[in-house]
């Protein structure tokens, strides 16, 4: 086995790509080995590769390690192309990615530039050229033999290679590295085919180390809900409905699921969705793999940009406040109310998703406040009676209803005044022997 | 030095100037004289002290509910002691499809709730009955209020010693349809009232505009 990459203090111990790992270990007591999981990466590729189309839509990916953003037609919308290829870097800091980025007129020649680690930002041929030329032979990623060909006959720059006659380098290099040179320099045109966004957003993170608090699973999931965010912004669309799976070792996966009012692609609000759910998420087992899951797609309205300032539209305020509230009390806990037609007062309503529209409905005067079941009153004297004698106003209203199901209600309702001035909304049932009944308070 | 001169200086108040405050009226003329800005101040916390229930201290904000309601944010209650009525609120001029009702469960999350409805930006108005306040709490939500732009309206038992709220007021009955309303603090002023006040009459006011429109429905007995 060998060794495919090494951190900093791996490399300041001595080891370096292209060892053997049993010599690493020689070098390095404790050394810490993983695997190299190549479908991993392919899939945190294409992944990233969905997540840059925000920037841009056409993106190519090259290789497991290298994409390539076609940025000309961006430049106006994110301001200039520093200014874009500074916000790149940083947003995939953020995703936990270090990258190396170059800008350059053709892609091939930005391929090198970035895999050569020479980060710079050309739009002009004239200075193409010369970044290009200081570049080493190695850039061209030849076959061993050939590069030591090359090498062999005292060429160590790109600039090298241009000097000698065109035949020649085609035929010690073979017609295709000439073909790349030529296409790198801008001689050639050089068409890409275009990454393709998936349909769906699945994504997942395997965690170094077992979490078993369910605070610690923000971080992970912060950064899954920041590549949903690119990729939704690129697919122009917003989600609505979210799943995270939490993977354990040997039980059962377990599961929060976050349904939206409206779709988003917000990443601040999912992020502040996410973190009120998991102050109150139990972890049953440590968790070892994240996964986000998102395959409904909506299309989100389009918004007018402001010249100053970005501002939200009202309805976006109001389903987020509700979002975020009944992620964090329950669904139940946030409701709204209508009023319904039915002359029995405790059914002349009912609880509803917060926002619906109510129909009209007719009635005589009735109280604010209204009783989750009616308190009996116990007469005193031959007086009502509750914290001091009621007396009676003398309009009645009585409701006679709910003859075809099982609540039928005949009841005389008066408006009763107690002592210390507060009015209360109190029924004689004449079904129940005549017994008195407080049902609502006139606040 | 000329008498503009020393009127234009900071540290000279002048007696009977209310500063100029974003308000709402709050429907009764008598109370809107006492307020600065003429109603309820925005942006800020208003605390109604009120030892009993039922004496008509939401009836004195359902006209400006009404009003707000209208508008395209919420109108929040958070933790309401009883069930709002829908017909009755309807019949005030609510448009209940702008009513949020909150009903936290446990004790710390009646302040979140409450903290995060006034401060989201997306209530007009935030009626409260969360319980004894200390000074601490009312702080961040006055914070809160002003952050989002919302009127946020506490309901006490009890006063709360140092309340940092915009105005504070204490409601007492006065009478079958009447409030006596005290104003214990209000900004720019010194403690006043009290004023007295047919809590009815406004309602009656909105609920004749609505009934003039339903023409088609038959009155029932």
């Amino acid at each position: 086995m060998y060794v495919a990459a090494a951190n900093a203090s791996a490399r300041a111990a001595g080891i370096a790509p292209g060892m053997r790992v049993s010599a690493a270990q020689a070098l390095v007591e404790m050394l810490v080995v993983r695997l190299r999981n190549v479908t991993a990466e392919q899939e945190a590729a294409a992944r990233l590769a969905a997540w840059s189309g925000q920037y841009t839509s056409q993106v190519t990916l090259v290789s497991s390690n290298t994409l390539l953003l076609e940025v000309a037609g961006s430049e106006k919308l994110f301001g200039d192309l520093p200014a874009l290829m500074a916000r790149v870097r940083k947003e995939l800091a953020g995703l936990g990615y270090t990258a190396q980025l170059a800008l350059a007129p053709t892609p091939l020649a930005a391929t090198w530039l970035a895999r050569a680690g020479r980060e710079c930002c050309l739009t002009d041929y004239g200075p193409l050229f010369r970044e290009l030329a200081e570049l080493p032979l190695t850039s061209l990623g030849l076959a061993p033999e050939r590069e030591a060909l090359l090498t062999g006959l005292g060429l160590r720059t790109l600039v090298d290679c241009l000097r000698l006659p065109r035949d020649g380098i085609a035929r010690r290099a073979g017609r295709e590295t000439l073909e790349a040179l030529d296409r790198a320099f801008g001689r050639q045109p050089d068409p890409r085919a275009a990454f393709v966004l998936p349909e769906r957003f699945h994504a997942r993170l395997e965690l170094p180390a077992p979490v078993d608090n369910s605070q610690a699973l923000l971080f992970p999931l912060h950064r899954l809900l920041l590549e949903l965010a690119g990729f939704l912004e690129a697919r122009g669309v917003g989600a609505a409905t979210l799943e995270f799976e939490l993977r354990a070792f040997r039980a059962e996966p377990m599961r929060l699921s976050f349904k939206l009012l409206t779709p988003s692609r917000d990443a601040s609000h999912l992020v502040a969705l996410v973190r009120e759910r998991l102050e109150r998420f139990e972890l049953t087992a440590p968790v070892e793999e994240v996964q986000l899951n998102v395959d409904a797609l909506q299309p989100l309205g389009a918004q007018p940009l402001d010249f100053f300032e970005r501002a939200q539209a009202p309805e976006e305020l109001r389903a987020q406040l509700v979002e975020r509230l009944q992620a964090r009390l329950g669904r139940e806990a946030v409701q709204g109310i209508v009023s319904c037609a039915d002359h029995r007062p405790e059914r002349a309503w009912r609880y509803v998703a917060p926002g619906t529209e109510t129909e009209e409905t007719v009635c005589g005067q009735r109280p604010v406040w209204l009783l989750p079941a009616p308190l009996p009153l116990a007469p005193r004297a031959g007086q009502l009676y509750l914290h001091g004698t009621l007396a009676l106003e003398p309009e009645r209203e009585r409701i006679e209803s709910g003859w075809w199901d099982d609540a039928e209600a005949a009841r005389d309702y008066f408006i009763a005044r107690a002592e210390d001035g507060r009015r209360l909304w109190v029924f004689r049932d004449l079904r129940d022997r005549e017994r008195w009944f407080l049902q609502g308070i006139f606040a | 030095m000329s008498l503009q001169e020393v009127l234009q200086r900071p540290d000279v108040w002048r007696g009977g100037y209310a500063p100029s405050v974003a308000a709402t009226e709050s429907g009764f003329e008598a109370l809107d004289d006492l307020l600065p800005g003429s109603g309820w101040p925005h942006g800020a916390l208003t605390e109604l002290q009120c030892a009993q229930e039922g004496i008509g201290e939401l009836r004195l904000l359902l006209p400006t509910l009404a009003r707000l309601s209208r508008g395209d944010r919420w109108v929040a209650m958070v933790a309401p002691p009883y069930i709002p009525y829908a017909p009755a609120l309807a019949a005030a001029g609510i448009d209940l499809s702008r009513l949020l009702l909150v009903h936290p469960r446990q004790g710390a999350d009646h302040w979140w709730a409450l903290e995060n409805s006034l401060r989201a930006g997306a209530c007009s108005a935030v009626l409260a009955w969360v319980g004894r306040a200390e000074a601490s709490h009312l702080r961040r939500l006055q914070l809160a209020a002003e952050a989002g732009d919302c009127m946020g309206f506490l309901f006490q038992r009890q006063a709360v010693v140092g309340s940092p709220a915009a105005l504070r007021l204490n409601l007492s009955a006065a009478g079958p349809n009447a409030l006596n309303v005290q104003v214990v603090k209000r900004r720019g002023g010194w403690p006043t009232g009290p004023v007295r006040l047919e809590v009815d009459r406004a309602l009656a006011m909105s609920a004749s505009s609505r009934v003039s429109t339903r023409n088609s429905y038959a009155r029932r007995a």
